[in-house]
Protein backbone atom coordinates (compact mmCIF):
# COMPACT_ATOMS: atom_id res chain seq x y z
CA UNK A 1 0.00 0.00 0.00
CA UNK A 2 1.19 3.42 -0.68
CA UNK A 3 1.57 5.69 2.03
CA UNK A 4 -0.04 9.30 1.39
CA UNK A 5 1.36 11.97 0.80
CA UNK A 6 2.02 14.39 3.50
CA UNK A 7 4.05 17.59 4.35
CA UNK A 8 6.80 16.64 6.35
CA UNK A 9 6.77 20.08 8.35
CA UNK A 10 3.10 19.84 9.14
CA UNK A 11 2.96 18.60 12.91
CA UNK A 12 -0.02 15.40 12.86
CA UNK A 13 -0.23 14.32 15.66
CA UNK A 14 -1.52 16.40 19.46
CA UNK A 15 -0.35 15.32 23.47
CA UNK A 16 -2.47 12.35 24.47
CA UNK A 17 -2.46 10.83 20.68
CA UNK A 18 -1.95 7.32 20.14
CA UNK A 19 1.54 6.62 17.87
CA UNK A 20 3.40 3.37 16.69
CA UNK A 21 7.03 3.91 15.93
CA UNK A 22 7.96 2.15 12.83
CA UNK A 23 9.54 -0.72 12.61
CA UNK A 24 12.15 0.20 10.62
CA UNK A 25 16.43 -0.57 10.00
CA UNK A 26 17.64 2.52 7.74
CA UNK A 27 21.34 2.54 7.73
CA UNK A 28 22.98 5.68 8.82
CA UNK A 29 23.07 8.32 11.87
CA UNK A 30 19.49 7.02 13.30
CA UNK A 31 17.92 8.52 17.13
CA UNK A 32 15.12 6.13 17.42
CA UNK A 33 16.27 3.47 19.66
CA UNK A 34 16.14 -0.24 18.38
CA UNK A 35 14.21 -1.59 21.44
CA UNK A 36 11.25 1.23 21.25
CA UNK A 37 10.39 -0.01 17.12
CA UNK A 38 7.41 -0.97 16.75
CA UNK A 39 6.10 -0.06 19.92
CA UNK A 40 2.85 1.87 20.50
CA UNK A 41 2.70 4.76 22.98
CA UNK A 42 1.41 8.27 24.10
CA UNK A 43 2.61 11.47 22.79
CA UNK A 44 3.44 13.33 26.10
CA UNK A 45 4.26 16.36 24.75
CA UNK A 46 5.43 17.81 20.97
CA UNK A 47 8.88 19.61 21.51
CA UNK A 48 8.82 21.26 18.31
CA UNK A 49 10.87 21.56 15.01
CA UNK A 50 14.32 20.20 14.66
CA UNK A 51 16.40 19.54 11.64
CA UNK A 52 16.41 15.60 11.07
CA UNK A 53 19.56 13.81 12.65
CA UNK A 54 19.65 11.50 10.46
CA UNK A 55 20.77 14.56 7.36
CA UNK A 56 22.54 16.74 10.04
CA UNK A 57 25.24 13.57 10.80
CA UNK A 58 25.82 14.04 6.64
CA UNK A 59 26.46 17.89 6.87
CA UNK A 60 23.19 18.10 5.10
CA UNK A 61 21.16 20.79 6.45
CA UNK A 62 18.36 18.31 7.55
CA UNK A 63 15.38 20.54 6.45
CA UNK A 64 12.87 20.74 6.32
CA UNK A 65 13.02 20.47 10.17
CA UNK A 66 11.06 17.57 11.42
CA UNK A 67 8.47 17.95 14.60
CA UNK A 68 9.90 15.88 17.17
CA UNK A 69 7.28 14.08 20.17
CA UNK A 70 8.24 12.90 23.34
CA UNK A 71 6.70 9.67 23.43
CA UNK A 72 5.58 7.77 26.37
CA UNK A 73 5.46 3.68 26.73
CA UNK A 74 4.73 1.70 29.23
CA UNK A 75 7.42 -0.78 30.54
CA UNK A 76 5.32 -3.55 30.85
CA UNK A 77 4.26 -3.74 26.80
CA UNK A 78 8.33 -2.94 26.41
CA UNK A 79 9.84 -5.43 28.05
CA UNK A 80 8.03 -9.06 28.36
CA UNK A 81 8.99 -9.89 32.22
CA UNK A 82 9.50 -6.49 33.31
CA UNK A 83 9.77 -6.63 36.88
CA UNK A 84 8.27 -3.12 38.20
CA UNK A 85 5.28 -1.89 38.80
CA UNK A 86 2.54 -1.56 36.27
CA UNK A 87 2.53 2.44 35.93
CA UNK A 88 5.76 2.58 34.99
CA UNK A 89 7.08 4.39 31.54
CA UNK A 90 9.71 4.96 29.34
CA UNK A 91 9.61 8.81 27.58
CA UNK A 92 11.53 9.22 24.47
CA UNK A 93 12.32 11.64 22.00
CA UNK A 94 11.21 11.08 18.28
CA UNK A 95 10.81 12.25 15.40
CA UNK A 96 7.37 12.56 13.32
CA UNK A 97 8.91 10.56 10.25
CA UNK A 98 9.30 7.33 12.62
CA UNK A 99 5.65 7.69 13.78
CA UNK A 100 2.43 6.15 12.84
CA UNK A 101 -1.08 6.79 13.96
CA UNK A 102 -2.02 3.77 15.76
CA UNK B 1 60.07 1.23 42.77
CA UNK B 2 62.69 3.77 43.64
CA UNK B 3 64.89 4.64 46.84
CA UNK B 4 64.57 8.28 47.65
CA UNK B 5 67.09 10.31 49.84
CA UNK B 6 64.19 11.16 52.42
CA UNK B 7 61.68 8.45 51.84
CA UNK B 8 61.36 4.80 50.39
CA UNK B 9 57.56 4.06 49.16
CA UNK B 10 56.21 2.32 45.72
CA UNK B 11 55.01 4.55 43.65
CA UNK B 12 52.47 3.74 40.92
CA UNK B 13 53.37 3.32 37.28
CA UNK B 14 53.46 6.70 35.00
CA UNK B 15 49.98 7.11 32.94
CA UNK B 16 51.64 8.41 29.78
CA UNK B 17 51.14 5.12 27.63
CA UNK B 18 51.31 6.15 23.73
CA UNK B 19 48.14 8.17 22.34
CA UNK B 20 45.12 6.19 21.33
CA UNK B 21 44.08 6.67 17.87
CA UNK B 22 41.61 9.58 18.53
CA UNK B 23 43.67 11.39 21.08
CA UNK B 24 46.07 11.07 18.33
CA UNK B 25 43.75 12.63 15.99
CA UNK B 26 42.48 14.94 18.50
CA UNK B 27 46.35 16.46 18.63
CA UNK B 28 46.65 16.57 15.42
CA UNK B 29 43.86 18.29 14.31
CA UNK B 30 44.25 20.88 17.08
CA UNK B 31 47.37 21.74 15.98
CA UNK B 32 46.68 21.95 12.39
CA UNK B 33 43.64 24.17 13.22
CA UNK B 34 45.80 27.01 15.30
CA UNK B 35 48.47 26.39 12.68
CA UNK B 36 45.99 28.00 10.18
CA UNK B 37 45.09 30.35 12.33
CA UNK B 38 41.07 29.16 13.01
CA UNK B 39 41.90 29.76 16.52
CA UNK B 40 44.55 30.14 19.25
CA UNK B 41 45.86 27.81 21.88
CA UNK B 42 44.74 30.25 24.37
CA UNK B 43 41.55 29.87 22.96
CA UNK B 44 41.08 25.98 23.40
CA UNK B 45 42.75 26.13 27.10
CA UNK B 46 39.83 28.66 28.12
CA UNK B 47 37.34 26.80 26.44
CA UNK B 48 38.64 23.59 28.32
CA UNK B 49 38.46 26.02 31.41
CA UNK B 50 35.47 26.88 30.80
CA UNK B 51 33.99 23.82 30.49
CA UNK B 52 35.82 22.37 33.86
CA UNK B 53 34.27 24.91 35.80
CA UNK B 54 30.86 23.94 34.93
CA UNK B 55 29.83 21.83 37.91
CA UNK B 56 26.33 20.56 39.56
CA UNK B 57 26.17 23.44 42.10
CA UNK B 58 24.77 25.29 39.11
CA UNK B 59 21.85 22.76 38.92
CA UNK B 60 21.12 23.04 42.46
CA UNK B 61 20.94 25.92 41.94
CA UNK B 62 18.07 25.74 40.28
CA UNK B 63 16.64 23.00 42.15
CA UNK B 64 16.94 25.11 44.92
CA UNK B 65 15.53 28.41 44.20
CA UNK B 66 12.57 26.00 42.43
CA UNK B 67 11.83 24.53 46.19
CA UNK B 68 11.69 28.08 47.45
CA UNK B 69 9.88 29.83 45.48
CA UNK B 70 6.60 27.82 43.64
CA UNK B 71 5.90 30.32 41.16
CA UNK B 72 9.43 29.73 39.81
CA UNK B 73 9.31 26.35 39.91
CA UNK B 74 6.02 26.62 37.46
CA UNK B 75 8.11 28.64 35.14
CA UNK B 76 10.96 26.15 35.17
CA UNK B 77 8.50 23.71 34.49
CA UNK B 78 6.83 25.35 32.01
CA UNK B 79 9.89 26.82 30.12
CA UNK B 80 13.53 25.52 31.41
CA UNK B 81 15.75 27.17 29.24
CA UNK B 82 14.30 30.76 30.29
CA UNK B 83 14.17 29.83 33.95
CA UNK B 84 18.00 29.41 34.10
CA UNK B 85 18.06 33.03 32.03
CA UNK B 86 16.01 34.61 34.87
CA UNK B 87 18.45 33.21 37.86
CA UNK B 88 21.58 34.18 35.92
CA UNK B 89 22.66 31.21 34.32
CA UNK B 90 22.96 30.06 30.34
CA UNK B 91 20.47 29.28 28.87
CA UNK B 92 22.19 26.98 26.92
CA UNK B 93 22.26 25.12 24.05
CA UNK B 94 19.61 22.65 24.22
CA UNK B 95 16.09 22.37 24.98
CA UNK B 96 16.12 21.86 29.00
CA UNK B 97 13.12 20.05 30.12
CA UNK B 98 13.01 19.80 33.64
CA UNK B 99 11.02 16.78 35.29
CA UNK B 100 9.27 16.47 39.02
CA UNK B 101 9.40 14.27 41.07
CA UNK B 102 6.18 14.12 43.19
CA UNK B 103 4.83 12.68 46.37
CA UNK B 104 1.26 10.96 46.58
CA UNK B 105 -1.39 13.38 46.17
CA UNK B 106 -5.03 12.35 46.45
CA UNK B 107 -5.39 9.87 44.15
CA UNK B 108 -2.23 10.67 42.24
CA UNK B 109 0.49 8.07 42.63
CA UNK B 110 4.09 9.06 43.23
CA UNK B 111 6.41 9.70 40.85
CA UNK B 112 10.20 9.64 40.49
CA UNK B 113 11.91 10.27 37.51
CA UNK B 114 15.53 9.32 36.19
CA UNK B 115 17.16 10.17 32.87
CA UNK B 116 19.37 7.72 30.59
CA UNK B 117 20.49 8.06 26.83
CA UNK B 118 21.10 4.49 25.80
CA UNK B 119 22.11 5.96 22.38
CA UNK B 120 25.76 7.69 23.57
CA UNK B 121 25.57 10.18 26.52
CA UNK B 122 23.22 13.18 26.21
CA UNK B 123 23.43 15.09 29.42
CA UNK B 124 22.91 18.84 30.11
CA UNK B 125 26.71 19.51 30.54
CA UNK B 126 26.32 23.59 30.12
CA UNK B 127 24.26 23.28 33.60
CA UNK B 128 25.60 19.84 35.08
CA UNK B 129 29.32 19.96 34.11
CA UNK B 130 30.60 16.96 32.73
CA UNK B 131 28.46 13.49 33.12
CA UNK B 132 30.08 11.00 35.40
CA UNK B 133 31.83 7.75 34.07
CA UNK B 134 28.76 5.46 35.15
CA UNK B 135 26.15 7.60 33.10
CA UNK B 136 28.68 6.71 29.54
CA UNK B 137 28.97 3.11 30.52
CA UNK B 138 26.79 0.56 28.45
CA UNK B 139 25.94 -1.33 31.74
CA UNK B 140 23.85 1.84 32.67
CA UNK B 141 23.07 2.89 28.92
CA UNK B 142 21.16 -0.69 28.56
CA UNK B 143 20.29 -1.71 32.02
CA UNK B 144 18.22 1.76 33.39
CA UNK B 145 15.78 1.28 30.60
CA UNK B 146 15.53 -2.74 31.07
CA UNK B 147 15.32 -3.06 34.71
CA UNK B 148 15.99 0.35 36.11
CA UNK B 149 14.27 -0.36 39.64
CA UNK B 150 17.37 -3.34 39.95
CA UNK B 151 20.00 -0.56 39.00
CA UNK B 152 18.10 2.12 41.27
CA UNK B 153 18.65 -0.31 44.09
CA UNK B 154 22.58 -0.71 43.06
CA UNK B 155 22.55 2.77 43.79
CA UNK B 156 21.28 2.61 46.87
CA UNK B 157 17.96 3.91 46.12
CA UNK B 158 14.81 1.80 47.13
CA UNK B 159 11.65 2.72 45.21
CA UNK B 160 8.52 1.13 46.31
CA UNK B 161 5.94 -0.44 44.37
CA UNK B 162 3.53 2.32 44.05
CA UNK B 163 5.94 4.95 43.18
CA UNK B 164 5.23 5.41 39.07
CA UNK B 165 9.10 5.58 38.01
CA UNK B 166 9.48 7.33 34.37
CA UNK B 167 12.77 6.58 32.94
CA UNK B 168 13.45 9.51 30.81
CA UNK B 169 15.56 8.53 27.17
CA UNK B 170 17.37 11.24 26.30
CA UNK B 171 17.47 10.55 22.53
CA UNK B 172 17.57 13.99 20.61
CA UNK B 173 17.39 17.55 21.00
CA UNK B 174 16.09 17.48 24.23
CA UNK B 175 18.10 17.84 28.22
CA UNK B 176 16.82 16.65 31.38
CA UNK B 177 17.19 17.67 34.46
CA UNK B 178 15.37 16.13 37.60
CA UNK B 179 13.49 18.61 40.12
CA UNK B 180 13.58 16.40 42.86
CA UNK B 181 11.38 16.48 45.85
CA UNK B 182 12.02 18.80 49.12
CA UNK B 183 13.26 16.79 52.12
CA UNK B 184 11.01 17.32 54.68
CA UNK B 185 12.35 19.37 57.96
CA UNK B 186 13.92 22.17 55.55
CA UNK B 187 11.17 24.72 56.61
CA UNK B 188 12.85 28.13 56.66
CA UNK B 189 16.26 27.05 55.18
CA UNK B 190 18.27 29.52 52.73
CA UNK B 191 18.58 28.37 49.50
CA UNK B 192 22.28 28.13 49.78
CA UNK B 193 21.80 25.71 52.43
CA UNK B 194 18.86 23.66 50.70
CA UNK B 195 21.44 23.80 47.66
CA UNK B 196 24.03 21.91 49.50
CA UNK B 197 21.59 18.68 49.65
CA UNK B 198 20.85 19.07 46.03
CA UNK B 199 23.95 16.47 44.42
CA UNK B 200 24.52 15.72 40.74
CA UNK B 201 23.03 12.45 41.20
CA UNK B 202 19.93 13.44 42.48
CA UNK B 203 19.29 15.47 39.46
CA UNK B 204 19.90 12.34 37.53
CA UNK B 205 17.52 10.84 39.16
CA UNK B 206 19.83 7.77 41.05
CA UNK B 207 19.60 9.35 44.34
CA UNK B 208 17.09 11.66 46.46
CA UNK B 209 18.29 14.85 48.56
CA UNK B 210 18.10 13.87 52.13
CA UNK B 211 18.19 15.97 55.28
CA UNK B 212 20.57 14.93 57.78
CA UNK B 213 19.13 16.04 60.89
CA UNK B 214 21.80 14.78 63.32
CA UNK B 215 23.34 17.46 62.23
CA UNK B 216 22.58 20.24 64.58
CA UNK B 217 25.54 23.00 63.78
CA UNK B 218 24.25 25.87 61.49
CA UNK B 219 25.88 25.95 58.02
CA UNK B 220 25.52 29.00 56.46
CA UNK B 221 23.15 31.91 57.09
Amino acid sequence: MKRPRIDPMAQRFQPGDSVRVRRADPPGHVRTPWYIRGHTGVVERVCGLYPNPEELAYARPGLPAQPLYRVRFLQRQVWPGYSGGARDTVDIEIYQHWLDSA
Amino acid sequence: MHAHPDHDHPHPPDDDDALTYYQAMEVAVRELLIEKGVFTADEVRRQVEDMDSRTPARGAKVVAHAWADPTYKARLLADGNSALEEIGLDRGPYKLVVVENTPAVSDQAPVHNVIVCTLCSCYPRWLLGLPPDWYKSRAYRSRMVREPRAVLREFGLELPEEVVLRVHDSTADMRYLVLPGRPSGTGGWSEERLAAMVTRDCMIGVAVPTCVTQDASPRGT
